[in-house]
């Protein structure tokens, strides 16, 4: 009966560890071929979380938790916090700088896997032991144990291992400040100088639509481009949006109560954003 | 299923890690190879706990995923430091140390 059963088990184990090894793999060679970092990090998720269904696959319900919640959830999200500061439209330039470094290391690559084809085929891999009492829920209760008695000191050596993590990350992260820190009044007094002491109008304001990429109208009715952020102004469809808000500023559609024909009424003074169109202006006095 | 076909995928996938450190010039990309690499000995102490019938190996696989996480925490710091001053993650910027 246990036979039966265990045959029943392990031909759905079997069709998941195949279709999970074609997409792990796939997805590790699609990382090392991507040119974008970004694109490389979502391909690395791919394989920790077809990883993480493997180890559940194979009586590791605990790592399999483990694997999702530290990998794919802090591991993968700290990378992409990186990829972010540091840009995340580089591309990473594909070609050679060393002559035959593809080479080599393709070569290297073909030995290693054969060495190590060698060493695991001489390994004498076993099937799979039965004692399957370690693979349910008295998974964790073993773990648990062993870490607490047999792995008891490389445990605690594994605290002290991330507490120098934490402070080495920290130092090393540190920048110091090379002029002192502004303050208050410092950033009132930039405010008041840089001829917007007001902060900028957000997209939508007035307008029509409240979306981000559609510009507020000012008190004349003019969109005010500057409230569009000028990274989505880049965008494809954008122009469009501005097109579309200076239709309306037109008199093609009436506007609303308290919209851009209220207090200032058309005709008065166009609000300071308007014209300015140096930089972006989000960059204020704030720090 | 064997654990035999689980050393082997984990085979295949540390050499796919170590091809990436060897081949790709985004310090980024390099240090998510040595993450893949260190998944796929994970996979392997997976396996062969399974062989064995004992969690010892699923244990090793822990302490390996806190070691990996200490290891991604200095070395992006190292990461963000250099690209602080040299406005690059390219390893072939940093030759600093080379002479």
């Amino acid at each position: 009966m246990v036979l039966a059963a265990s045959t029943a088990t392990s031909t759905t184990t079997a069709v998941v560890f195949w279709v999970l090894a074609i997409v792990s793999v796939a997805a590790a060679l699609g990382m090392i071929l991507a040119p974008r970092a970004v694109h490389c990090a979502v391909l690395l998720a791919v394989v920790m979380l077809s990883l993480a269904v493997l180890y559940a696959t194979a009586g590791a319900p605990f790592l399999a938790a483990v694997q999702i919640i530290v990998y794919t959830g802090a591991v993968l999200m700290l990378f992409l916090f990186v990829i972010m500061i540091v840009g995340v439209s580089a591309a990473d330039s594909l070609r050679e700088t060393i002559r035959g470094q593809r080479l080599a290391a393709g070569l290297a690559a073909i030995g290693f896997l054969v060495l190590l084809s060698l060493i695991v085929g001489h390994a004498a891999i076993g099937p799979a032991s039965g004692a399957q009492a370690s693979y349910g829920a008295a998974n964790v209760t073993k773990i648990a144990t062993l870490i607490f008695t047999r792995y008891f000191f490389p445990f605690e050596v594994t605290s002290a291992l991330l507490i120098t993590a934490a402070l080495g990350a920290m130092v090393l992260a540190h920048r110091e400040r090379t002029s002192p820190k502004p303050t208050q009044r410092d950033l009132s007094a930039l405010r008041v100088a840089s001829g917007r002491p007001a902060p900028l109008t957000g997209p939508g304001t007035y307008a029509r639509h409240n979306a981000v990429d559609f510009p507020a109208l000012l008190p004349d009715g003019t969109p005010a481009t500057l409230s569009v952020s000028p990274v989505i102004a880049q965008r494809p469809g954008a122009p469009e949006a501005v097109d579309e808000a200076l239709r309306e500023a037109s008199g093609v559609l009436p506007p609303g109560p308290g919209g851009p024909g209220g207090p200032g009424g058309p005709g008065s003074r166009a609000h300071p954003d308007g014209e300015d169109a140096s930089g972006n202006g989000q960059e204020g006095p704030r720090s | 299923m064997s654990p035999g076909n689980y050393v082997a995928l984990a085979v295949i996938l540390f050499v796919i890690g170590a091809v990436g450190v060897l081949v790709r010039r985004n310090a980024m990309v390099i240090f998510m190879c040595v993450e893949l690499m260190l998944n796929a000995v994970n996979l392997a102490f997976v396996a062969f706990a399974r062989m064995h019938g004992q969690v010892d190996g699923q244990v090793v696989a822990f302490f390996v995923m806190v070691v990996a996480a200490a290891e991604v925490v200095v070395g992006l710091a190292i990461l963000v430091a250099i690209f602080r001053t040299r406005r690059s993650a390219s390893v072939d910027e940093a030759n600093l140390l080379k002479y």
